[in-house]
């Protein structure tokens, strides 16, 4: 096959991983800080799909434009679950989280299908048949647009963490929780904040999303998976971990998809978390769990 | 993961063993004679084939005037959702049996076909399938199931025959071909087919790429890229709704227009795909089972439908599900009664030329396969279909090759 | 005591109960067993399996493809799976233990796994792949123990009599001297294995039987069914519903996999039935309200109906 088709498939692939990246960022937050196993991650991901699928039809604004009150819907709902709900299962078994998590998630599926039914729904923006060409490769347009709102929302969050007050503390929480409580900190309203920040990553995903994939009820527990996958394989608790994660599953599904059987290019990212979990649990950039 | 399956899963074996169990115990019930024939409807009318599934109740919708005209018995239709899914349908089929269906008419899915046919033929209760196209599913030594639709070697058999017909009147043919397929039930049987078919026809092109996809997929990108890679004149496809709509997006934004598709199957023909793409419809041809425009009864049933839905346009979900249900009744007529060993034989009996399909009318071998339907070429034409081939059942002359989708507004 | 009158009631039901609820029966038999099954990996050596639909998958396929291709019969297609699905168990298991991978990381490690023979399956041609394995069907006119063909009151007995004995198996691995070594390793691993046992061993053997039991489950399916898709087979919401039994009714209990079987399968008529008789047609609001039930248990009582039910009728079990 010509040079040019292995570079437009990876450029897609890349762009897409952002996206994906973009939503594993979330997971990894809540799962690297709370340490809850948030199985409803990708059904949170289609509420928010919906919500630009709505606000688009009904104000015609671009779901890039949306992202960020989209993001502040998700926070507000992600803060209400985890201080309403989750709190009491931070400390519960898996099975018992796994299983509230999973009631939610259904619970979240079935409301959305009663309020939208099965069709899928897309959003038509005016670039959405548009390609840029680059060279010999020819970049889709509404990728390339949800790929560079990744990047920012990231960078923001990065900087977020990094440098207020707040995110330290959250930060704080993770490394040591003991600790974290010795030192005076809300560990519950910082858990609420934490929960409140990865489902706005999610909400941003989301809405960046509807620019790529059409959105069903049904949608979410696949992306909850790739979720993991890109979480474990990226690193937990490491931001760039989860985009690099993201960027490898991205690329290597799109990859796999071009050599191999399209119909099995599913099997690789399992395969990767295979090999990630056996070899380097604490993934790429994570760092090593005590 | 489909976490709306959890609950279904107890509620579905529940529904469906019960249903089994009920009628076991009360036979009496099926031999209700008079009054209208119970049939049990089962389509796909939510899930990922929704959209054509509610297409296919269309056909259904606009039956009974029509078969008022025509001096046949009434029917009571009661529907049933397949849900997408093989294992719900099976247990609605066994749930609409025990509630007292006389007669299936389903399902448009090969597999959720063949396991109503299952349950069918356990219980002893014809079955007439109005689109599936899965060989084996006639295959079994069944004598209560029945289909008036092609099967996969069949269609395969007439596009090839159709797609000579088509390259001689256009005086151009492809030299290489890329296959595109869903992977399931139908696509499989499509793409198992070809290779026992094909040399048969000696055509002028050459597959040079097979590329099957997941019947789920959101993102169909990578598979076109690598069509586009191989750099064929043309695309032979076997899709359903979604993904000839998302194949046909990927086309446009990768900037590639084949000299033409060739599709086999649904998708490209139908409502959803026209209305949602709009201009970026055109071109496309079909191979599959149609309405011959030249007989009698196609323009009523057109007409009946442009009433009753306006702007939908008819296509193989409506005939074959009018067929279908037109076979359903025409036996009831004939056996006098709804037992169903009885309707089972009237329908074995079936003889009617003067139907809708392109064809020889319906009748069934004894494996219960109509053999005598044909298929027919359509293009996409102005958010309308147009029939090209064969010959006799042609009204528009084909467009070829395809409009560059860069080129239209 | 008890037990008898549940068990003398249990061998009545075809007679006494009529062919709706003997269908009931069956599904909250089912899940009784697989629950045991996957009980056995979890509530005893403490491993949280998300994939266990990957055992029920394997066995289906092995007696099926045996059935259809051989014509071997379904039973001794069992005899074929326990070694083919223990294999599978005691590679994930290998894999697992040996690499140190635990908690939440082997549970998704499980998923893994059932994702992956999933979409392998999907495209295995000797299975039929993704057009689906049928199973030739007959009428119901005779039962056929042999080759389980036949009407439903068979198979309820076939699965009341699985269903025993995968009771009777877990309360004498529960006592054995494996059992004790299980708890142990459950309750804290370290101090097991500081105590002597050889944990990984342990815990290898009941990850495979766990898997062997849980395959009669997928015999049982394929000849109940009679057809295989793998797309639904090995499907996670498969495995999700597998733990929901054991988890509400109580995890490492002997009655909890039982007793959740029988609330959630009861739930689930029960929520049916309320929404036919308000006349609610609409797709996915049982569904809400089955989740919303699930969340209340779940919430309310953590460790499970049964520990809490033992407690209420004074037969709290020797569980630590």
């Amino acid at each position: 096959m010509p040079l040019d088709v292995y570079l437009n498939v990876a450029a897609a692939g890349v762009l897409t991983g952002l996206v994906y990246g973009l939503m594993a960022l979330g997971l990894s937050v809540i799962f690297g800080v709370i340490r809850v196993v948030n199985f409803a991650h990708g059904e949170m991901m289609s509420i928010a799909m919906y919500l630009a699928v709505v606000l688009f039809a009904g104000l015609h604004l671009d779901p890039l434009v949306m992202l960020v009150p989209i993001a502040a819907v998700m926070f507000a709902f992600g803060y209400a679950l985890q201080a309403g709900l989750i709190n009491p299962f931070v400390t519960r078994p898996e099975h018992s989280q796994f299983l509230l998590v999973v009631a939610i998630a259904l619970i979240i599926v079935n409301v959305l299908l009663i309020i939208f039914g099965p069709d899928a729904r897309s959003v038509q923006t005016s670039y959405a048949y548009d390609s840029f060409a680059l060279g010999p490769v020819i970049v889709d347009a509404s990728k390339a647009y949800a790929a560079a709102a990744a990047i920012v929302f990231t960078v923001a969050l990065f900087a977020f963490f990094r440098f207020t007050l707040v995110g330290k503390a959250i930060r704080a929480c993770a490394d040591n929780y003991t600790g974290a409580l010795v030192v005076g900190l809300n560990v519950r309203r910082l858990y609420a904040l934490t929960f409140g920040i990865g489902a706005a990553c999610v909400g941003a995903a989301g809405a960046m999303m509807t620019l790529i994939v059409d959105v069903t009820p049904l949608i979410g527990p696949s992306y909850t998976l790739l979720a993991f996958v890109i979480v474990i394989t990226g690193g937990l608790g490491s931001m760039p971990g989860a985009l690099i994660g993201g960027i490898l599953i991205g690329v290597t599904e799109a990859m796999a998809g071009l050599l191999f059987t399209p119909s099995a290019k599913s099997m690789f990212a399992f395969a990767i978390l295979v090999v990630v979990l056996l070899f380097r649990p604490q993934g790429i950039l994570g760092r090593r769990l005590t | 993961m489909a976490h709306n399956r959890v609950l279904p899963n107890r509620r579905h074996v529940l529904g469906g063993a019960a249903a089994s169990a009920a009628f076991l115990a009360a036979p009496a019930i099926v031999r209700a004679q008079g009054g209208p024939l119970k049939v049990g409807v089962l389509l796909p009318r939510s899930g990922f084939e929704a959209g054509i599934g509610q297409d296919c109740q269309r056909g259904v919708d606009i039956a009974p005037p029509i078969f008022k005209s025509l001096g046949l018995p009434d029917l009571t239709i009661m529907n049933g959702d397949t849900e997408s899914n093989v294992d719900t349908a099976r247990e609605h089929a066994e749930k609409l049996i025990s509630d007292g269906a006389q007669i299936l008419v389903g399902s448009f899915d090969s597999g959720q076909t063949a396991a109503i046919a299952q349950v069918a033929e356990q219980k002893g209760i014809p079955f007439v399938i109005n689109i599936a196209a899965a060989p084996d599913i006639t295959e079994q030594g069944y004598k209560f199931v029945f289909r008036n639709f092609p099967t996969a070697p069949t269609i395969l058999g007439d596009a090839f025959a159709n797609q000579k017909e088509l390259f001689a009147t256009v005086g151009d043919a492809p030299k290489s071909v890329v296959y595109m397929h869903v992977n399931d039930t139908f696509g499989t049987a499509m793409a198992k087919g070809i290779g026992a078919v094909m040399p048969k026809f000696d055509m002028p092109y050459k597959i040079v790429e097979e590329i099957p996809y997941d019947p789920q997929a959101h993102d169909l990108s990578v598979e076109v890229a690598k069509a586009k890679a191989a750099n064929p004149d043309a695309l032979l496809v076997t899709s359903r709704l979604n993904d000839s709509i998302l194949i046909t997006r990927e086309l446009v934004k990768q900037r590639w227009t084949p000299k033409a598709i060739l599709s086999m199957g649904p998708g490209w023909y139908e409502d959803q795909y026209l209305k949602t793409l709009g201009k970026l419809s055109d071109g496309p041809f079909g191979f599959n089972p149609w309405g011959d425009p030249n007989k009698k009864l196609t323009p009523v049933l057109a007409a009946a439908l442009a009433k009753a839905y306006p702007g939908v346009n008819l296509n193989t979900n409506h005939v074959c599900t009018f067929e279908a249900l037109w076979v359903a009744a025409d036996a009831y007529k004939r056996a006098g009664s709804a037992d169903p060993h009885a309707l089972a034989d009237a329908i074995r009996k079936t003889n009617i030329t003067e139907n809708v399909a392109i064809g020889g009318g319906i009748q069934f071998n004894a494996k219960g396969q109509n053999d005598k339907i044909r298929d027919g070429v359509t293009q996409n034409r102005d958010g309308k279909q147009v029939v090209v081939a064969p010959k006799a059942s042609a009204n528009a002359k084909p467009e070829w090759p395809m409009k560059p989708y860069q080129n239209r507004a | 005591m008890l037990l008898m009158l549940l068990l003398a009631a249990l061998l009545a039901a075809p007679w006494i109960v009529n062919d709706y609820l003997l269908t009931v029966l069956i599904v909250i038999l089912y899940f009784a067993y697989t629950g045991q099954a996957w009980n056995i990996m979890m509530g005893f050596a403490g491993q949280l399996s998300l994939g266990h639909a990957i055992y029920v998958g394997l066995g289906a396929y092995v007696a099926a493809v045996l059935f259809t291709r051989f014509g071997i019969a379904p039973w001794l297609g069992f005899l074929a799976a326990i070694p083919v699905t223990a294999a599978c168990g005691a590679v994930i298991g290998f894999l697992a233990f040996r690499f140190g991978v635990a908690g939440v990381y082997f549970a998704i490690l499980t998923i893994a796994f059932a994702e992956f023979a999933r979409i392998g399956f999907d495209h295995l041609d000797i299975v039929n792949a993704s057009a689906g394995l049928f199973l030739p069907v007959a009428q119901y006119a005779h039962n056929d123990l042999w080759r389980l063909r036949g009407s439903p009151t068979m198979f309820y007995y076939v699965m009341l009599a699985a269903a025993l004995a995968a009771f009777m198996l877990c309360r004498a691995l529960l006592n054995s001297r494996m059992g004790y070594f299980w708890l142990a390793i459950r309750e804290d691993e370290q101090a097991a294995r500081a105590a002597g046992i050889n944990t990984f061993r342990y815990k290898m053997y009941a990850v495979m039987i766990s898997a062997a039991v849980t395959s009669f489950a997928g015999v049982f399916y394929a000849f109940f069914y009679n057809n295989l898709f793998p797309e639904q087979v090995f499907n996670i919401s498969r495995s999700i519903e597998m733990i929901l039994g054991p988890v509400i009714g109580g995890i490492g209990t002997l009655f909890g996999p039982v007793l959740g079987a029988f609330v959630l399968t009861g739930l689930a008529e029960s929520v049916n039935s309320a929404m036919l008789a308000l006349g609610f047609d609409l797709p996915g609001a049982k569904q809400v309200f089955y989740g919303i039930c699930l969340l209340l248990v779940v919430v309310a009582l953590p460790e499970g109906v049964w520990p809490w039910l033992a407690r209420r009728i004074g037969v709290a079990e020797d569980k630590p």
